[in-house]
């Protein structure tokens, strides 16, 4: 099907179970084309945000339309407009790649030597020609979210669902996965919604990112101006005499707030009473010699903690 | 919808029979059993009122019963494992329909049951059963015997709808093994002379499957249409030997 001008929009969406409240009212819009990453720990409410987007649960109120339709009321044309790849590759043991691509496409309705060919091309743009015969009991993680992703694209849909999908892949598999996603969107046109629990992942390949903790959208952006909210470095020394540690602790603090260091070393999130170039100079004149000075920019780790009062594994473990 | 049922179901058969740990047990232990009951039982034959002198004929039936019953099992467990593992959601995703997708799961339990049908039909001939009604009498068992196993893969695929998980269907299985037991698979119901068990017998689904009058308040659609349909054990009582399948 051709490419939608629409992306998606939610507006005060929201889902109970029962007495829990997995999505307090999100609002959100999407634009056709873009890679719009949404952050947050486990239990945040992700995956049940896919879901209500997806047509696979009702929202218990709000609405979102996705390519233009309701997802409470134009289930089949949302569902005919998006592919999705959700959490955990939801793939048949026992049937084969190609076999998995059959059964998709037919019940897309494509049919013939057109379904031949696209299957072809699909196991090609995935790598797995090679494995497209093999049962899927014996495919890696990373061959599974890459079958994942094709069964996902074969309808050539306008908007791809991705619900974290490098979870449990190794580096090699990711940034494989990260290229094509990127290319999708990039070169074809096609919007993608992908939820992560990785800050890398959500910097590395979102648009604009939207962070979310417990149900609600705490910041939203792309990674450069959330970063730049936050828009303060951390500086890291480490003293190259050990015995120096305390004397650097109360340099530092006159630049700013303590923050997490490595052992044998002190940070300082820099507040604006002074930089680098200040810090070394203090460092200086206190005679207090650094083996390693390190400045680090701010990260989306560093917006969450902002945000939400809680570092994102910080929250994982809550 | 056709196509999308037929679609579902060559999934279902194919994930069947790519398992034998699946598909083995459910064919070959109504055989045991009805091998050892033909054998260890063969005196209930000589009781007044026996429909037939073959214990053989009289017990095949249950046997698709039994082999419906496991089969009931393997579209349930198979569905609960398309919930469990996402796979359903993936095909809900797709333009097909609910309805075709749930007669589809239980394509696997189908063709199983077919594949049951046609082995204990030829076990039970070569073992001297003989269908009076002939080639149209055994066409009718197949075709029962398909509607049964899609009566029970209907029941499977309820429990794991109601229950979500392949332990909770599975965890069902004994009761409905009980169910077959508590019914007429040995005796006529009216040799039982045990009145709780032949009351039992008499409202067992189970028994309802092989009964002319079975209530219509059954909540198995399918299964209450099979019973509607033909009636195995008067037909069999009716006979004097072999097995005998007639239309209601």
């Amino acid at each position: 099907m051709g490419r939608s001008d629409k992306g998606i929009d939610a507006d005060g969406l929201v889902r109970r179970f029962k007495d829990v409240e997995a999505v307090a009212g999100i609002d959100l819009t999407v634009a056709p084309g873009e890679i719009y990453g949404f952050l947050g720990p486990n239990g945040a409410g992700k995956s049940t945000t896919v879901h209500m987007l997806t047509t696979l649960l009702p929202p218990t109120a709000g609405r979102a339309t996705v390519a233009g339709f309701d997802v409470a009321r134009q289930g089949p044309q949302v569902r005919a407009s998006i592919g999705a790849a959700l959490q955990e590759a939801a793939l048949d043991p026992f049937l084969t790649g190609r076999e998995h691509l059959r059964l998709q496409s037919s019940l897309h309705g494509i049919t013939g030597a057109t379904r031949r060919a696209l299957i072809v091309r699909l196991l090609d743009r995935v790598g797995l020609t090679h494995a497209g015969d093999r049962k899927v009991r014996t495919y890696s993680g990373g061959m599974k979210r890459r079958l994942d992703l094709a069964l996902a694209l074969i309808h050539d849909p306008s908007i791809l669902f991705l619900d974290e999908p490098t979870t449990g892949l190794d580096p090699q598999s990711r940034t494989a996965l990260w290229n094509e996603v990127g290319r999708l969107a990039h070169e074809e046109g096609v919007t993608v919604f992908l939820t992560t629990q990785y800050l890398e992942e959500a910097d590395v390949l979102a648009d604009r990112v939207g962070i979310i903790d417990h149900g609600r959208i705490v910041a939203e952006g792309t990674p450069a101006q959330l970063k730049a909210e936050i828009g303060k470095p951390t500086v890291e020394v480490v003293p190259e005499r050990p015995d120096d540690l305390e004397r650097l602790r109360g340099l530092l603090r006159r630049f700013g707030i303590e923050t997490a260091a490595r052992p044998g070393a002190f940070a300082v999130q820099l507040d604006g009473h002074g930089d680098l170039p200040a810090v070394i100079r203090a460092l200086d004149t206190d005679d207090v010699r650094a083996a390693e000075i390190n400045l680090h920019q701010p990260t989306l780790d560093d917006v969450f903690l902002a945000k939400t009062g809680h570092t994102l594994e910080g929250a994982e473990a809550e | 919808m056709r196509l999308q049922v037929w679609l579902i179901a060559q999934r279902s058969l194919v994930r069947t029979f790519r398992q034998p740990g699946v598909w083995i047990p459910p064919l070959t232990f109504p055989l045991m059993l009805m091998a050892v009951n033909s054998n260890g039982l063969r005196a209930a034959t000589h009781l007044p009122g026996f429909p037939t002198d073959s214990f053989l004929a009289f017990f095949l039936p249950f046997s698709f019963m039994q082999g419906a019953l496991f089969a009931s099992g393997i579209a349930g467990v198979d569905l609960a494992r398309d919930i469990d593992t996402g796979f359903l959601n993936r095909l809900a995703l797709t333009p097909v329909r609910g309805g075709a997708l749930l007669l589809g799961q239980i394509g696997g339990a189908v063709g199983l049951g077919m594949l049951q049908a046609v082995i204990y039909l030829g076990v039970g001939l070569v073992a001297g059963v003989r269908i009076d009604a002939g080639v149209g009498g055994a066409f009718v068992i197949l075709v029962l015997a398909v509607l049964i196993a899609a009566g029970w893969g209907t029941l499977g695929l309820w429990i794991a709808l109601r229950t979500g998980s392949s332990e909770g269907v599975q965890s069902q299985f004994p009761l409905l093994f009980f169910a077959t037991f508590i019914s007429s698979m040995n005796l006529p119901r009216n040799l039982i002379e045990v009145s709780w068990f032949r009351d039992l017998a008499t409202i067992n689904p189970v028994k309802c499957c092989t009964c002319p009058s079975a209530p219509a308040w059954i909540p198995l659609t399918l299964v209450t249409k099979v019973s509607a349909s033909a009636d195995v054990e008067s037909s069999a009582a009716s006979a004097n030997s072999g097995l005998i399948i007639t239309l209601a």
